[in-house]
């Protein structure tokens, strides 16, 4: 199984500041889900704009590759990497009410990329707009298109995003915790709708949350991000079976509906994340990434 | 129905507010030391001839009757008539608003070209030097004042460079007819692209002293929103869609970052428009301020009145039509 | 804590060190003017009529900025002219901020019916064109340096009134104040110690921005001849002059022009400095 996208060694830093990404790598093969996992703060969601090229200004990038379906990007210019991704891949974003243009009608929010970027027509993009719409069960879909963000729910609104972002048949879809901001009763709708989607069209989904029992769900493999390091990756059934980073066996243990379903709460506890600092720690003086 | 609501209580403060106008002026101008009428006569002339010529204009009765006189006029659209032009002032008055009003659109289209590149140009740079160059620009420019800015420009193009002309709306020497007294955009309908050249060489410099405050503002407030809009989820989703950074400022960002900087464009309109007054005197332009000046040195009171009568509605009037541009303009007003 | 961090001190900016150095030089040439002034700002002499400033061919000595069309020095009337410049920005400037901060700060904290009246008038000032207004003033108040500062005040204590005000209403819905009121205060009490140190900065800012208006002010009702008597030395009223004989002799124009510039610059620069030294909540 050959991966579609492969990230190798991704170092990323404040210009002048600490290291936010160390020597990261990860793959995702194609049309898998791949889970990214780790706290707030970790540096997940920082992988997937570094992907994305929307790195904040004040960070750099110091090391590494990324290869999209046998091309670096890196080596690239920032003009011909941006559309080499906007070409082939999309974001799923986190909320779903800032993530819609607010003074933009819902129809020319998902037809006007495919016109401009991918030279369609006017009638095709019409029609392939209404095609998702109805494919991620969205009701009366000519007047939602008609509609400004603002009149609808949140719920709606992340399944637009979710057409949106499939409107291009795209190979590898980022999606950057893209349940966090709803509801729960909605949440489980959001993510099954993520997953069919996902198989029927076959794309590569890089699945970036804090959730592991999201992950559980949706995922084929994942990886455990700490502190700006990898420290697990792992096949799904073996990862809740067998976790080995001591930070994964805790992480695991703090998620209620897993190893006990009735089961408390447990806290990561103290001593695992110091001990796992001081292993990140470790293995960054020994590749030099320090 | 509450959208009309709102409209009848703007309305009704809007008449609150041109009567507290008409009252402060009135009585204002009538303390004024010094009879208008023994000012006009020559030197001479009877207690007789003062006497009918106060009758005449009104001036033998109270303050109070006068005001009433005066605002029964002004309902039916007579604003009296001029002291020292001997003519109608409602004649007078309108016939020197498409002037005025002319300098003004010329100077708000200027403020908002210039304000707006600068603004798209520090967001585009920013966190660079030709940001803080902006800021810098910005920062001077709204320090200081119109009549200042107009001073400037007429030693730079008037003196040092001669390429404008420094004074009047038109040359003696143009040849045209105009059958309004909008000569711009007369000359710009009929496609007399010359003659529309001519009046900007005139309009340009008066237009850009009025222009540079209100443009250091816009370019501050749209800065600042541009940036803070920059931030915002769906700007980042235009960017991981392929589009350009110019195409995600000025498509995606900027039809939502003007809003707010919209609305201050009203007040600053109306700020500007009150600046015509000492700009249209310092460059000897025939408009409502040039004609005001002149007004109140002549101790014209009926046209003093009628002046700024009219200034008043403008301005009201714009605030009016600003804050019904925000509700079309933003959708969320707009099935609220 | 507000207290503690508005002590701490902050290195003084370049800006705050050339408008205010600026600011103190006028103040100096207006208080020593007779002093300081080469010639006698009224001194007409007509053989020497618009002298060339000292730099340039045909230029008289002693004339530094050369001479007006009466052959008066312009140097003398520039430093002549920073007095009425400075009285004018100090006494209407001060004025116009305590009357219409203090407007502001009744409206904005008590709300009810002082602020329908308050804002009601605020309304009024807009619709009328702030030069239109000053230029009746003066007519009515007849010329002279007294009408001039009463009609800033008249003019221009909207400006305050409106800030303040609406700092008056966000500082006013905060928690603090009603503590300060629950630990039994009175409202006027708490409106002097709680809102009147918040709003201070904007205050200030405001002040130095005012004196910069009051002198502009000053200029243009010289320069449509309203001011003070034709023949005491303002900068409007050489502004005026040279205005007419630009072409001819443009250091006329310029020189005063120059003054009036720095000036209003400094003051807005110095309120924007002052401004952020002292606002508790920036930096």
């Amino acid at each position: 199984m050959s991966a579609y996208l492969s990230i190798r060694n991704l170092t990323v830093r404040l210009k002048n500041g600490p290291v936010i990404l160390r020597s990261v790598s990860l793959e995702v093969a194609a049309g898998q889900v791949h889970g990214l996992v780790g706290e707030s703060g970790a540096g997940k969601s920082m992988i997937g704009k570094t992907l994305l090229g929307t790195l904040p200004r004040a960070m750099e990038i110091t090391a590494g590759e990324i290869w999209l379906d046998g091309t670096e990007l890196l080596s690239q210019s920032p003009a011909d990497r941006r559309r080499r991704i906007g070409a082939t891949a999309a974001l799923i974003p986190q909320d779903p009410l800032t993530a819609l243009n607010p003074s933009k009608r819902i129809g020319p929010q998902i037809t006007r990329r495919l016109v401009d970027i991918l030279g369609w027509t006017a009638a095709d993009a019409d029609a392939r707009a209404r095609e998702l719409l109805d494919e991620v069960q969205i009701p009366q879909i000519s007047r939602v298109m008609r509609s400004y963000p603002h009149e609808l729910s949140g719920g709606m609104r992340q399944r637009i995003l979710i057409a949106s972002a499939f409107a291009a048949e795209p190979k590898l879809i980022i999606a950057d915790e893209p349940t966090t901001a709803l509801d729960v009763t909605v949440q489980k709708q959001i993510l099954r709708l993520i997953r069919n989607m996902q198989h029927r069209h076959g794309t590569a989904l890089l699945f970036v949350t804090h959730d592991l029992g999201v992950v559980s769900k949706i995922c084929d493999t994942l990886s455990v991000l700490y502190a700006g390091k990898v420290v697990e990756e792992a096949r799904m059934q073996r990862f809740f079976m067998r976790p080995i980073h001591p930070y994964s066996q805790a992480l695991l243990a703090a998620t209620p509906s897993y190893l006990d379903p009735e089961g408390s709460l447990m806290p990561v506890p103290a001593n695992v994340i110091d001990a796992v600092e001081e292993e990140v720690r470790f293995h960054d003086i020994r590749a030099g990434t320090r | 129905m509450t959208a009309l609501r709102n409209i009848l209580i703007r309305l009704s403060t809007t008449a609150v507010t041109l009567f507290g106008v008409a009252v402060i002026v009135f009585v204002v101008i009538r303390v004024v030391p010094g009879n208008p009428i023994a000012m006009m006569l020559p030197p001479g002339a009877t207690d007789d001839d003062i006497a009918r010529l106060e009758a005449l204009y009104g001036f033998d009765k109270s303050i109070f009757q006068q005001f009433l006189i005066w605002g029964a006029g002004v309902l039916q659209g007579d604003f009296g008539t001029s002291i020292s032009l001997r003519q109608p002032v409602a004649d007078l008055v309108l016939g020197r608003l498409p002037a005025t009003l002319e300098l003004s659109i010329v100077a708000l289209v200027m403020a908002m070209l210039l304000g707006g590149a600068l603004a798209l140009m520090g967001t585009l740079y920013r966190d660079t030097t030709t940001e803080a160059a902006v800021d810098v620009t910005a920062g001077m420019a709204l320090s200081i004042p119109d009549f200042l800015w107009g001073l400037v420009l007429i030693l730079l193009f008037g003196v040092l460079w001669p390429i404008f002309s420094i004074s009047g709306r038109v040359s003696p020497s143009l040849d045209f007819d105009f059958a309004t007294n909008f000569y711009l955009f007369e000359a710009l309908l009929r496609l007399r692209f010359d003659v529309v050249g001519h009046l900007l060489s005139h309009s340009f410099m008066p237009a850009l002293a009025l222009a540079i405050p209100l443009a250091a503002i816009i370019a501050q407030l749209l800065k600042q929103s541009l940036k803070e809009t920059m931030h915002l989820d769906y700007v980042t989703l235009a960017r991981t869609k392929g589009y350009s950074e110019q195409h995600v400022i000025t498509r995606e960002a900027l039809p939502n970052a003007v809003l707010p900087t919209l609305t201050l464009i009203g007040v600053q309109f109306t700020f500007l428009i009150g600046g015509t007054v000492i700009i249209e005197r310092l460059f000897s332009y025939e408009g409502l301020g040039n004609m005001a000046i002149d007004a109140v040195i002549n101790r014209d009171l009926p046209l003093i009145q009628g002046i700024v009568i009219l200034f008043a509605l403008l301005f009201t009037v714009i605030n009016l039509l600003v804050d019904m541009l925000y509700v079309v303009l933003n959708p969320r007003l707009r099935h609220a | 804590m507000r207290d503690a961090r508005a002590e701490v001190k902050r290195p003084i900016g370049l800006r705050l060190w050339l408008s205010g150095g600026w600011i103190a030089l006028l103040a100096l040439a207006a208080i020593f003017a007779p002093l300081i002034a080469p010639h006698d700002p009224l001194a007409q002499d007509l053989f020497l009529g618009r002298m060339p400033p000292f730099w340039m061919d045909g230029a008289e000595p002693g004339y530094w900025l050369g001479t007006d069309s009466l052959g008066r020095d312009v140097l003398s009337r520039i430093i002549h002219g920073a007095q009425i410049a400075m009285i004018v920005a100090l006494v209407a400037g001060t004025i116009t901020c305590v009357i219409g901060a203090s407007l502001g700060l009744m409206a904005g904290y008590y709300r009810g019916w002082a602020d329908r009246v308050i804002s009601r008038l605020v309304d009024i000032w807009m619709a009328f064109p702030p030069v239109l207004f000053a230029i009746l003033l003066i007519a009515v108040l007849g010329p002279g340096l007294m009408s001039i500062i009463i009609a800033i005040i008249v003019i221009d204590w909207t400006r305050f009134a409106r800030v303040i005000r609406a700092e008056a209403l966000t500082q006013g819905a905060m928690d603090y104040v009603a503590s300060a009121q629950v630990a039994g205060r009175t409202r006027f009490s708490t409106m002097l110690a709680e809102i009147l140190p918040n709003v201070l900065p904007t205050v200030v800012a405001l002040l130095t921005l005012e004196m910069g208006i009051a002198v502009i002010v000053e200029a243009i009702l010289s320069f449509v001849n309203l001011s003070i008597s034709t023949d005491s030395p303002t900068w409007g009223g050489m502004i005026a002059e040279g205005r007419t004989s630009v072409h001819q002799a443009w250091w006329v124009l310029v020189f005063p022009l120059v003054a009036l510039f720095l000036t209003v610059l400094s003051f807005s620069q110095l309120g924007e400095g002052l401004k952020d030294r002292f606002d508790p909540v920036l930096r």
